[in-house]
């Protein structure tokens, strides 16, 4: 292992060692954090011995593939779309960099009033966060595809579609991979935002729970596991962004 | 493209979002939208109103506290770690690991921590902010021309006045480009914890709004929000914009 993961590693187990001390010795008191031994025993306790935990994190995590898939698909389509217009490009930019200043679950209670309380609201929530950095994702990852490739498409006379699959598509596919990543992670944000303001079911609904019924290990447990799940999959997605760059990137 | 045919495009869209917004309202009926004009009128009726300014300025200053903690805390950590390679390989990692949490689930342990009032909107917008300040002014400083370095350390300049004349200069660009991205998700923040945890601000106009379900209110004020930071987002960008030609 490499001095920079021994440190880091240290880093991490050293704050949560501080952490702990400072929880068991008082300096926190219980009211505001359970120290982090008690979160995961909490933790376990409740993937082991509760009835709703698993319902819950399946509900969860079925939203959460729903709304992924959605924005990435659909913001990909967008983005093809709106990239062959440069001027509606134009006139749409403002919207999109300053689309995430706006807390855009403020109109969580009207897509409930649209959609009814469940799922529907939830995915259309995560995937209204996840979309349009997916089309923003896309209209970059076009603009980076060499020109010379769109010519050798065009003196091969290839139709629309199969230049989109067979060259855009992969020519653009290390960018595309990081709309992705940023479209999952702000999927689970839209996602765990709804529950916790509203919902019948779902992991963020029982933090909210837990938060109004003053249990604190189960809420921090539950706090460990999104948050855990979240940095997990976004460094997994980050490895193999990585690893895309560097294979359609190596130097020759 | 010229200035004329830019000014069209806006009106069309502008036109375009307000066909969509009718389209919609027809669809869906007045309890789940409100028709344009009534909306425009709320927005009057709130820019007229004092209590609605009280709201704005209570939010103002818990975000002008969280945009101080954010940019100069974020570039603080940016400097320590861009400067010192060996601190940058071990914290980098770390600090997009922080940035890509879903920090909105973070919301109740702000509110054991700091209770209900302006610290936890303060804290709230300077975690959404601080991280990507940060990452970019570490980016920045790495991007630095190696020669500009060397010339640093030939001169034997103190690491303080490296800094100063040396290091900020160069990464001045992609800093404001850092602070741009930094005022926005500490906007953010801060409006998200006044929907939590808060009894004065727009967010908690908004929060009660959604809570005894008056639309058009809702409607009117979520446009003030997309226009306010569509407005600064524009200005910062004209103001990048200057600093990377230059």
């Amino acid at each position: 292992m490499s001095r920079v993961r021994l440190w880091q590693l240290g880093l991490v187990a050293g704050a949560v060692v501080l952490l702990e001390v400072l929880c068991r010795t008082g300096v926190i008191n219980s009211f505001t954090m359970v120290p982090p031994t008690q979160m995961f025993a909490a933790l376990a306790q409740a993937a082991l011995h509760k009835t709703w935990f698993w319902p819950d994190v399946s509900y969860t995590l079925i939203n959460i593939a729903a709304a992924v898939a959605i924005s990435v698909v659909g913001g990909f389509l967008i983005g093809l779309g709106v990239h062959a217009i440069p001027r509606l490009r134009q006139a749409l930019d403002p919207i999109f960099t300053s689309y995430y200043a706006v807390p855009t679950f403020i109109l969580y209670p009207l897509l409930i009033v649209f959609c009814g309380i469940g799922p529907l609201s939830l995915i259309v929530m995560g995937a209204l966060f996840g979309i349009v950095a997916m089309i923003v994702a896309t209209l970059a990852a076009l603009d980076r595809i060499p020109r010379v490739m769109l010519k050798v498409a065009k003196v091969s006379r290839l139709d629309p579609v199969r230049t989109t699959l067979l060259l855009k598509l992969p020519a653009a596919a290390p960018h595309l991979m990081t709309g992705l990543r940023l479209a999952v992670a702000y999927s689970i944000i839209g996602i765990i935002a709804g529950e916790f303001i509203l919902s019948t079911a779902g992991i963020g609904r029982r933090v909210a729970l837990s938060y109004n019924n003053f249990d604190n290990p189960t809420m921090y447990g539950l706090l460990v596991l999104i948050l855990g799940f979240a940095a997990g999959v976004n460094a997994l997605l980050g490895a193999f962004e990585q690893a895309l760059h560097r294979r359609w990137y190596r130097p020759s | 493209m010229s200035a004329r045919s830019r000014i069209l495009d806006y009106t069309l869209l502008a036109a375009g979002l307000l066909i969509a917004w009718i389209a919609l309202y027809r669809f869906a009926g007045p309890e789940a939208l409100s028709p344009p004009l009534p909306t425009f009128e709320r927005i009057g009726g709130f820019l007229d109103s004092a209590s609605f300014w009280d709201h704005a300025e209570a939010t103002g200053i818990a975000f002008l506290y969280g945009c101080v903690i954010a940019l100069i805390g974020g570039m603080a950590i940016g400097f320590a770690l861009g400067v010192n390679r060996f601190a940058g390989a071990v914290g980098e990692p770390i600090l997009t690991t922080l940035y890509s949490i879903p920090k909105i689930t973070l919301y109740p342990v702000i509110l054991l921590i700091f209770g209900l009032g302006v610290s936890a909107k303060v804290a709230f917008g300077a975690i959404h902010g601080i991280f990507p300040v940060a990452l970019f002014t570490i980016g920045a400083i790495k991007n630095t021309s190696p020669v500009l370095i060397k010339t640093a350390r030939v001169l034997r300049l103190p690491r303080l006045t490296a800094i100063r004349t040396v290091y900020l200069p160069a990464a001045l660009p992609e800093i404001v480009t850092g602070l741009r991205v930094g005022f926005a998700t500490t906007l953010l923040g801060t409006l998200i914890g006044e929907l939590f945890a808060s009894d004065r601000g727009v967010g908690f106009i908004l929060v009660r709004a959604m809570e005894a379900h008056r639309v058009t209110d809702i409607m009117a004020l979520t446009l003030l929000l997309f226009a306010f930071a569509a407005g600064a987002n524009a200005l910062l960008l004209a103001v990048e914009h200057r600093i990377h030609r230059k």
